[in-house]
């Protein structure tokens, strides 16, 4: 199938990152991710507990933004919590910052006493990496969000987990930073982003230039996959018919 | 209880828990009647919405224990980012969602704190050194004594929830996909009150609806009010669902020049409750 876009091949990146997850809650926060989630369990792997994104879990796999399907379990706030701390869950989180050594920022920039710009606050980050599978998506790839380091740590990198002593390092689990460029997991030298792939028409020289610090880069960096026939056609009629995709990761030549 | 008699029970410097969740089911009436009135240098803790961002364009916090601020169709609240970017909210508690939890559950079974993996490694710590951790003295794994967060206690003196039934009493149901915290907000704090769409006879309370969805009983709460569309703008479901209009003109009057939002504090925060709801109808029903 021709005319693959950028959109196309993250949601096929971020599907992969779960499939090997088995039966456990697939969170994805944002657009790709929930795109990439739903492509997940309708390909690679159906096991997959995916929710509403509010208090139901869906026994199917309704489009982006879709109301009404079967509901097969509840999940309020208080019960996220309980899965959040027994561990069977992967959130896929967005990052304002991502360091070098993996760890997040989505709380704000500048000095935590008076910040340049408040943000969310941590949100459920701290817990979310001492307890769960964490990955993240960074729908722009800049030297703005690829930092040196986080101006506050939210999500915890396997590096201050393992200085924080054995409780925090024994669940950290960051597993990878899919953004429109490239595709990188923490198994860099002295736990650092590493480079496992850059999406096609993206050279490795490219997002050195869009990352804000070393990168650890193979000698040879394959090309991310093309989503196959079959996943294009369940991101294009099945789950983003309307093509909000492109609204997070718009079309590039 | 009225409104107003509610808010006399607060007074200045008071720890106050506001329940709801980011914008969703906050005793939106009761934090307007703590705009209107002298109360100051509250302590608010809160899964933050405009509650929050409201109190502190006000000038009402002193301290601020939270885990995040949204209007989740507007991710980020322009009040409080105001506040965070100008230095007025003078001290700044930042938790993990989980961490707030745990606070709140050990201020309700009366413990110093509750230990947590949550926060470890993060700047939550770091920010707040004061939050220590504590050694288990179990082995586990590895015959390694782990070193977890002592969440401390969230204790309050005041809670203020809404929901959408409750009988005269003090017990109430949720009607909607998700009690999220407000039973726990009660049993943190020495007074809880509870403000609701409807008041109905204790028998009303259960002849629709399954007895699972009440959630708090009257123990846990010293005085009810009625107040319907006591939630707005943020969710009721199934009474109502967010005003997204309203939320937008709300936030956008946040983000703009001071006479912008004088223009939407005199227009909808100056009088009473009942003055409040007239005005939003009035909003309502521009195109």
């Amino acid at each position: 199938m021709s005319d693959v876009t950028r959109a196309d091949v993250c949601a096929a990146a971020i599907a992969d990152a779960f499939q090997d997850d088995g039966e456990i809650f697939a969170s994805p926060m944002g657009m790709l991710p929930m795109l990439g989630v739903r492509l997940a369990k309708l390909t690679s792997n159906p096991d997959l507990v995916i929710s509403d994104g509010e208090s139901l879990f869906l026994a199917g796999v309704p489009p982006l933004f879709a109301r009404a399907d079967v509901v097969e379990g509840w999940i309020p706030f208080r019960n996220v919590f309980d899965v959040v701390a027994h561990g069977k869950r992967h959130v896929m989180m967005g990052a304002t910052q991502v360091d070098r050594h993996g760890n997040q920022n989505i709380s704000a920039i500048g000095d935590w006493k008076q910040p340049k710009r408040q943000l969310l606050g941590s949100r459920g980050a701290p817990g979310n990496t001492v307890n769960n599978r964490t990955s993240y998506w960074v729908s722009r790839h800049s030297p703005r969000v690829f930092v040196e380091r986080v101006d506050i740590v939210s999500g915890v990198g396997p590096r201050l987990a393992k200085e924080a002593g054995p409780a925090a390092a024994r669940f950290n689990d960051i597993h990878r930073v899919v953004s429109n460029l490239a595709v990188f997991d923490v198994e860099g030298a002295g736990d650092t982003l590493r480079l496992l792939s850059v999406h096609p028409g993206v050279t490795v020289d490219e997002v050195r230039a869009a990352t804000g610090f070393e990168l650890d880069v193979p000698a040879d960096v394959p090309t991310t996959r093309a989503p196959t026939t079959e996943e294009l056609i369940l991101i294009r009629e099945v789950l983003d018919p309307k093509g909000l995709r492109f609204k997070e990761v718009p079309d590039v030549d | 209880m009225t409104i107003d008699e509610v808010v006399g029970e607060l007074t200045d410097g008071m720890t106050i828990g506001i329940g709801g969740w980011g914008p969703r089911r906050k005793p939106m009436a009761l934090v307007r009647a703590i705009l209107r009135s002298d109360l100051k240098d509250l302590t608010i803790v809160s899964w933050g919405g405009a509650d929050v961002g409201l109190l502190a364009r006000a000038g009402k916090i002193r301290r601020l224990v939270f885990a995040f601020v949204s209007l989740d169709s507007v991710p980020l609240e322009p009040n409080f980012q105001k506040a965070r970017q100008e230095g007025t909210i003078p001290e700044v508690v930042e938790l993990d969602e989980g961490m707030f939890q745990t606070g709140l559950r050990a201020a309700a079974q009366r413990l110093p704190f509750l230990p947590m993996r949550a926060g470890l490694g993060s700047d939550v710590l770091v920010n707040q050194p004061w939050i220590r951790t504590i050694t288990s003295p179990y082995a586990g794994p590895d015959d390694q004594h782990e070193e977890l967060v002592a969440v401390p206690a969230l204790h309050l003196d005041v809670a203020l929830v809404h929901l959408n039934r409750a009988d005269q009493h003090g017990n109430a149901t949720y009607l909607g996909p998700d009690p999220y915290f407000d039973d726990l907000f009660c049993m943190a704090a020495d007074r809880a009150y509870l403000s609701v769409e409807q008041v109905v006879d204790t028998a009303g309370l259960t002849v629709d609806t399954p007895v699972q969805r009440l959630l708090l009983s009257r123990m846990m709460v010293s005085g009810v009010v009625e107040t319907p569309n006591g939630a707005h703008f943020t969710t009721c479901t199934p009474d109502y669902e967010r005003d997204e209009r309203f939320q937008r003109a709300y936030a956008a009057a946040a983000s703009g020049s001071d006479e912008e939002w004088a223009a939407f504090s005199t227009r909808f925060l100056q009088g009473d409750e009942a003055a409040y709801q007239a005005a939003v109808r009035a909003f309502g029903e521009e195109s």
